[in-house]
């Protein structure tokens, strides 16, 4: 509760809201006691006086009455009806909501049928049929504002109730022989009512300002009685010579529902868990780069990473994704990067086009250089002109990454039309080409079917064939075949390892699965923590691993390429990356771990080879 | 398609037949003699005994609405003896100057929510998103009837750039021009709120969306981040703001009832209005169930359209 107080008062427009209204109820509080002229005494000779005419704050209205008196008996009027048809509606319509969510069955059916009708009513209308069958007056308003209302808490508190009378509480309620009636005061009720508070408090702004608008319609309160609906509405005759007449009620129901508003706004942030982690942000069409100096090529790879580092910034803590890792590919060469999740081998492939999502995200040093060109910091237009065109990614799950609402079609030839520019019917042949490339049979039939209609297998093709449509130098594979199961996962990895010999593409391949980077790599770098701890010709890596966490990584398979596996075998888990040890992360979990392994910097040993670690299970040689 | 189309008009028969039920007991809530309530000032005894006997009215209740309904779907909404004229007519007149009136709203909320909200997503926590947020706060805000007459103070009064009210001006005017002239002050005022709450939920939907991986996918092949804003992003954010679209209309149509009075723009809103007023019930009656059925007709356009953009509903 505390937290959520402070979490509604950080917000500082929620807390203007606040305070705003608390003036306004404590002013319409106090009204009675307070030294004010009686509203609706007229006096003929001080009509239409402008505000700060003496004795008159406000000025007069159409009648002489003072404006000031009448704003505040009349906002006083309106606050209690508003808030009367709140808790009106909220009572009827929690009542009958609980009712249905409790009974079920065919009760639930009728009542929710009718609730469904009356909400197929623009609500005014019903509110003015309401209105015509009583007849025009502020409490026959006040009830059909209410009624209005009366389908909307019903359906909300149905849906929770309906939720709650399945739960186990509420059945070993029956079991204990209570009566219904009792079940639903003393366990349903308790469990409702804070969402019936909730629901009431943010409607009433609402219900402000239907009964105003009402009253201004002249169906409301009727006069001498005035709320601030009929003062504005009997303003309007004289709008045009004496404004302020219509001004002063106006602002005052502006400054009312703002401030609900505002109030309102504040508690749903407060209850909303997602914006407290800053986690609805949107990230940026390129990762926000803030690197404070370029690093010397460690290599001559056609891609060339060279300690790259990536964070996240979340609110005032930092997580270290990606600590320096360098990493060399030449042209046509399959180097598979394997680790955790967590490991930072994601972030480091999607650092390479400036995709990882930023916020949070951002590269805070190293180079990736394309060709010699360096790639971080470059301008948007740049890296998208590269993108899908020299570097291309296929990710993970293809149903969540191919656009559900595009015939997989266009997705096809969009990746084309982005970066050449050629005629409808040209993209289509290459489109096809592209699907028959990847052996999907029927192409042409394929081309207009929307990603849900195809098998998982099927759409990874397809991201695949995208990933190839303009024969990239590079492909980023980032585990492609994780979410397929096990057969159509070799059909996929005999596809990329087929088309990378054809086609002499490189290929970054990042898995968590040994078996399919001895089936696919030539080369593999393994990542711990954010930071390459060992890497070599996967052959060598494999038979003859140098680190403890590489050789523990490969107990892990049972034979190659058998599928999924999540390093269950290793006991304990990595490090959080906003709180790195000293020395190797990995000595916690390591059984070679020596006190001088937590200590001081551990750097990458070797050449072919390298390890980071000072006691390895094989030498790499220098 | 045209199944799915027939197949929603069939499941509103039962909804509408739920309206004419609600509409008719409302009214029959009315205190008294019915055929009194109806003639209002009219009402010699003479009168009252002759509309009881051609309304029925004499019957039980259901079969006076049976009557009615009977009536209603011959296009018989009975006839106002204030107005001494057929329902039908009366309320078919007053409803296409509100559908002009409240289409022109619609337009306006949905094209400049949508944008605005686009905008705000896209530029987040930028100056542009600060003032859009500020600017949409003050807009749902303000109550229509209230902005409404303010921009009449403004527009037409000070800078007498814009006519007060009406329609159509009273002399020389009748053409498009005239019309567009008069519109703008209504539709804006009854626009703002519902523009206000479409940008909202739009940002809201964006942001969401922006999120989704097959945003990032886009991005991966180098699709122009315009297209990706404007193109990827907004269609997929559409799936959750046509339903809103639909609601909206409903308070567009609602907000017509205000903003009819405050411009005398002679439509059905201001016609029910008078109608309480003078307690003429028939035409209340009728003016009700006309609009409440186009409504739920206007919904069912609303459904097909969300089936036309998400190929993953069944049609
Ligand atoms: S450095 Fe020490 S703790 Fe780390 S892997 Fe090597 S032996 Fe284990």
């Amino acid at each position: 509760m505390r937290v959520f107080f402070a979490l509604l008062f950080r917000n500082r427009l929620a807390g203007i809201g606040g305070v705003v209204l608390a003036i306004i109820v404590a002013l319409v509080l106090l009204t009675p006691v307070l030294p004010l002229q009686n509203p609706d005494v007229t006096a003929m000779g001080d009509r239409f006086l402008r505000p700060l005419s003496p004795g008159h704050l406000l000025g007069t209205d159409a009648l002489g009455r003072d404006l000031l008196s009448r704003l505040l008996w009349g906002t006083r009027l309106s606050l209690a009806v508003g808030f009367a048809a709140a808790v009106a509606a909220g009572l009827i319509g929690s009542a009958v909501g609980i009712i249905a969510g409790y009974a079920g069955g065919r009760i639930d059916n009728a009542i929710m049928r009718f609730v469904d009708m009356l909400m197929a009513f623009p609500y005014i209308l019903l509110a003015l049929a309401i209105v015509a069958a009583l007849g025009p007056g502020l409490m026959n308003a006040l009830i059909a504002v209410a009624a209005v209302n009366v389908p909307f808490f019903a359906r909300n508190i149905r849906g929770i109730t309906v939720g709650l009378a399945s739960r186990d509480f509420i059945d070993a309620a029956r079991l204990s022989g209570k009566g219904h009636v009792r079940i639903v005061l003393t366990e349903l009720l308790p469990n409702v009512l804070p969402v019936i508070v909730i629901a009431m408090s943010t409607t009433i702004g609402w219900m402000i300002l239907e009964t105003a608008g009402l009253s201004f319609l002249g169906l409301g309160s009727q006069p001498p009685q005035a709320d601030l609906g009929s003062m504005l509405g009997e303003a309007r005759a004289a709008m045009i010579s004496a404004p302020h007449t219509s001004v002063v009620p106006g602002v005052m129901i502006f400054l009312i529902v703002m401030s609900i508003n505002l109030l309102g706004d504040g508690v749903r942030d407060a209850l909303d868990p997602r914006l407290k982690s800053g986690a609805l942000t949107r990230p940026m069409a390129a990762t926000r780069v803030a690197r404070r100096n370029v690093p010397e090529a460690q290599g001559s790879g056609l891609l060339q990473i060279d300690d790259l580092e990536a964070q996240f910034h979340v609110g005032r803590r930092v997580y270290r994704a990606v600590n320096g890792v360098s990493l060399s590919i030449a042209p046509g060469e399959c180097v598979g990067l394997i680790g955790e999740s967590g490991s930072g081998k994601s972030v480091t492939a999607l650092s390479v086009m400036g995709l990882v999502a930023s916020p949070p995200g951002v590269i805070t040093g190293g180079a990736v250089r394309l060709a010699d060109e360096d790639l971080i910091g470059a301008p948007y237009a740049r890296l998208r002109a590269l993108r899908g065109n020299k570097v291309a990614y296929v990710f993970q799950d293809p149903l969540s990454t191919l656009h559900p609402l595009y015939r997989v079609g266009d997705q096809l030839t969009e990746a084309i039309t982005s970066h050449h520019r050629i005629s409808a019917h040209e993209a289509r042949e290459r489109a096809l080409k592209l699907l028959a490339d990847v052996r999907i049979p029927n192409p042409a039939a394929r081309l207009s079917a929307y990603p849900h209609e195809l098998s998982g297998g099927m759409r990874q093709r397809i991201g695949i064939a995208m990933a190839l449509a303009n024969e990239p130098e590079v492909i980023i594979a980032d585990e492609p075949t994780t979410a397929l199961d096990v057969t159509v996962q070799a059909q996929v990895l005999a596809l990329l390892d087929d088309l990378r010999r054809r086609k002499n593409v490189a290929i970054v391949f990042i898995t968590h699965d040994f078996g399919i980077v001895g089936q696919l790599c030539d080369r593999v770098a393994v990542m711990y923590a954010g930071r390459i701890v060992e890497e070599g010709p996967t052959e060598r890596v494999l038979s003859d691993p140098a680190h403890p966490y590489t050789r523990r990584l490969i107990a892990c398979v049972p034979e190659l390429g058998g599928g999924r596996r999540q390093l269950p075998a290793i006991p304990g888990l990595p490090p959080a990356v906003d709180q790195l040890p000293e020395g190797c992360a990995f000595a916690p979990r390591c059984d070679r771990a020596t006190p001088d392994c937590a200590q001081g910097e551990i750097g990458l040993r070797g050449s072919l080879r390298k390890v980071r670690c000072i006691h390895p299970e094989a030498e790499v040689g220098a | 398609m045209g199944r799915y189309i027939l197949r929603r008009l069939i499941s509103a028969v039962p909804v509408l037949l739920g309206i004419t039920v609600i509409v008719f007991l409302i009214m029959a809530m009315i205190p008294g003699d019915p055929a009194a309530a109806i003639l209002g000032s009219y009402a010699t005894p003479d009168n009252v005994a002759r509309l009881n006997r051609e309304l029925g009215l004499e019957g039980p209740l259901w079969q006076r609405y049976l009557l009615w309904l009977w009536h209603l779907l011959h296009g018989d909404l009975g006839r106002s003896y204030a107005l001494n004229r057929p329902v039908l007519d009366e309320v078919l007149e007053r409803f296409s100057a509100t559908l002009v009136l409240a289409g022109a709203s619609f337009i306006l909320c949905a094209v400049f929510g949508i944008l605005a909200g686009v905008v705000s997503a896209a530029r987040q926590y930028g100056f542009a998103d600060k003032a859009i947020t500020f600017v949409v706060l003050i807009g749902i805000s303000v109550p229509a009837f209230f902005l409404g007459m303010m921009m009449i103070l403004l527009f037409a009064v000070d800078l007498r750039w814009l006519p007060v009210s009406g329609m159509y001006a009273i002399y020389g005017g009748g053409d498009l021009m005239d019309l567009l002239r008069h519109l703008i002050m209504p539709a804006t005022a009854l626009a703002a709120v519902a523009t206000g709450v479409i940008a909202r939920l739009t940002r809201g939907a964006m942001l969401e969306v922006l999120r989704q991986d097959y945003i990032r996918t886009a991005r991966a092949k180098g699709v122009h981040e315009r297209r990706v804003i404007w193109g990827h992003a907004l269609r997929a954010a559409m799936v959750s703001v046509i339903p809103v679209l639909g609601i909206q209309a409903g308070f567009v149509l609602s907000g017509a009832v205000y903003i009819e009075t405050v411009f005398q723009w002679p439509g059905i809103g201001r016609m029910l209005v008078d109608a309480i007023l003078k307690r003429d019930i028939v035409l209340v009656q009728g003016g009700v169930v006309f609009v409440a059925a186009c409504y739920v007709l206007f919904n069912i356009a609303v459904d097909v359209a969300q089936s036309l953009l998400d190929p993953r509903i069944k049609t």
